[in-house]
């Protein structure tokens, strides 16, 4: 009876999630195997050859801008990262032990807001603050004794990407970590504290344990994105400090070698994951407390 | 006063996520070219421009119409997929949710230049339709997320009940669960409708020839004289978005009230 009642459900369960499902393999699983194909396919001048080779691979390696561009995608994500988890966990802990609980839901609605406003307009916005004749500088010569713009240009390095990136991700960066504190049970806190611990020490020995599995989320959701993202490189660093992106989508197009391109878009995500399996290795006594 | 210090910090944090949004209204009003102070004088003028510009309004209604189909696939598939994870099990549901879940963390750029991939080889003309195809992808996910929370906090007996008073299945998902997710369906609509009106990737490589406002605005952004009609679009676009997430926000605060759950509040 119960073999037959979960075949049951089982079978409608299969019906109900094919449409989706269908749209997700046609859309999303067969472009990225057609990536994975080709990226072992030969390239001879606007057309691909369907012929299996690792000469693609074997570039990537061996090339010394992707070295570049792949290190600095790696740099300037783990820095954003960095950034962005660091500066959100104050906020997130204010608003899981500080902010009446009726009063969460509008917090959290002000700190989406902004993510979800013109992500181009945003970053366009920070090259008029950073620029020479932008909103830093001319406010600075507005004070006395400085007539110079003080800070010159700031844009076009990785420093400039760094301040954007995090800005454009920081509300993802609070909202796993607001979520683990939630989850904690208060009274482990006051545990802590009746027997003789100060404030301080409870914090980093229960509180902070505890709220890991929302740092480390944080942590992926703003790593992942940011790697890949396309538009900083491009306004910010003016082209001149390209990052993984810019490099995949210069190969497919503009030179329009696929395979080439295919084979850097595979390689920079299979980087991603190993670092990413990396990162949950290391923490991975973090994720085993929660049960 | 607990927490002071938290909150002096909360705010200054709050600040910064908003400066430059509102940097953006005083540039567009100002009757100058350069994004500098001293602010020159107030002008209505980049907003007559931008009303007046051919080009900004066909990417406009391009805009409109690919927000507006992704938004209607996306929840409708949204839909079958939060119903078939909050009420069924079945084989292999973690790695298909997976799958469907993944352009939440996929960059966008890899989705983009494998779709252009496959679409070119399909013989696939690029035009607004391709860049429909990939927003219901990217927007699917956000859908599911809202609406599973919506159909997470059905009661199963009042379905049950239903059905024992005579209905179908279809009927008795028409008359009792459709009723108690549609704040759901709203949000989980105006939430793709803002992120497919934002999206610029996609809609840069697959749009063809056709543009729409991010990619227009891109394009805008090389010439130093386009800038102050560029600053004046964007005040309008973000009031746009602000308008659509408090429906949002508002929608999905009733249907959680409807179904009597405690409010955690926020997307995502």
């Amino acid at each position: 009876m119960s073999a037959t009642r979960f075949d049951a459900e089982a079978r409608q369960g299969l019906a109900m999630i094919s449409p989706p499902l269908i749209y997700a393999l046609l859309m999303l699983a067969a472009p990225l195997l057609t990536i994975l194909a080709y990226s072992f396919f030969k390239d001879d001048y606007l057309k691909v050859i369907h012929e299996f080779t690792l000469d693609n691979y074997r570039a990537v390696f061996t090339d010394p801008v992707f070295h570049k561009v792949m290190l600095r995608s790696l740099v300037v994500a783990m820095l954003v990262t960095l950034v962005t988890v660091v500066l959100a966990f104050p906020v997130a802990y204010f608003l899981s032990f500080v902010v009446r609980p009726e009063r969460k839901a509008m917090w959290l609605f002000l700190i989406t807001i902004p993510f979800w406003t013109s992500y181009l307009i945003r970053v366009f916005l920070w090259k008029a603050i950073l620029a020479e004749n932008g909103v830093v500088n001319s406010i600075m010569t507005l004070l006395p004794f400085i007539d110079e713009p003080p800070f010159g240009n700031m844009l076009y390095n990785v420093q400039a990407m760094v301040i954007t990136l995090a800005h454009a991700y920081a509300p993802f960066a609070i909202l796993p970590i607001y979520v683990a504190l939630e989850k904690i049970d208060r009274s482990l806190l006051e545990a802590g504290q009746d027997l003789g611990e100060s404030k301080l020490m409870t914090f980093w020995r229960v509180t902070l344990p505890l709220a890991m599995p929302g740092v480390i989320a944080a942590t992926l959701i703003v790593f992942i994105p940011t790697i890949g993202d396309y538009v900083t490189p491009e306004l910010i660093g003016g082209g001149k400090t390209p990052m993984i992106a810019n490099m995949v989508q210069a190969n497919m197009l503009a030179l329009d070698n696929r395979p080439m391109g295919s084979a850097l878009a595979v390689t920079a995500m299979l980087i991603v994951a190993v670092v990413s399996v990396i990162f949950l290795f290391l923490n991975r006594r973090f994720l085993k407390v929660r049960q | 006063m607990k927490g002071r210090g938290l909150r002096i910090y909360a705010i200054l944090y709050l600040i910064f996520l908003y400066a430059p949004i509102l940097i953006l209204p005083l540039f567009a009003f100002n009757n100058g070219t350069i994004i500098a102070f001293p602010l020159k004088g107030f002008t209505t003028e980049w907003f007559v421009q931008m009303s007046q510009n051919e080009t900004l309004r066909r990417a406009f209604m391009n805009s409109l119409i690919i927000a507006f189909s992704s938004a209607i696939f996306a929840t409708s598939l949204g839909v079958f997929a939060a119903r078939a994870s909050t009420r069924f099990n079945f084989p292999a549901k973690t790695g298909i949710m997976g799958l469907i879940m993944l352009p939440l963390v996929l960059p966008e750029i890899i989705i983009a230049m494998s779709l252009l991939v496959v679409l070119l080889g399909a013989g696939v003309g690029l035009s607004i339709f391709t860049v429909i195809l990939g927003h219901t992808l990217i927007c699917m996910p956000y859908a599911i997320a809202i609406l599973s929370t919506a159909f997470n906090s059905l009661d199963k007996s009042l379905e049950e009940a239903a059905y024992d008073l005579g209905e179908t299945k279809f009927s008795a998902f028409r008359l009792v669960i459709l009723p108690l997710v549609m704040p759901g369906i709203i949000s989980s609509l105006l939430m793709s409708f803002t992120i497919s009106l934002d999206e610029f990737i996609i809609a840069f490589f697959l749009a063809g020839n056709e543009p729409t406002l991010p990619t227009y605005i891109f394009s805008q952004l090389r010439f130093p004289k386009s800038v102050p009609v560029i600053m004046a679009l964007g005040t309008v676009l973000v009031l746009m978005s602000i308008l659509l997430l408090t429906v949002a926000e508002y929608f999905r605060r009733r249907g959680v009230a409807r179904t009597g759950q405690k409010d955690h509040g926020g997307f995502l």
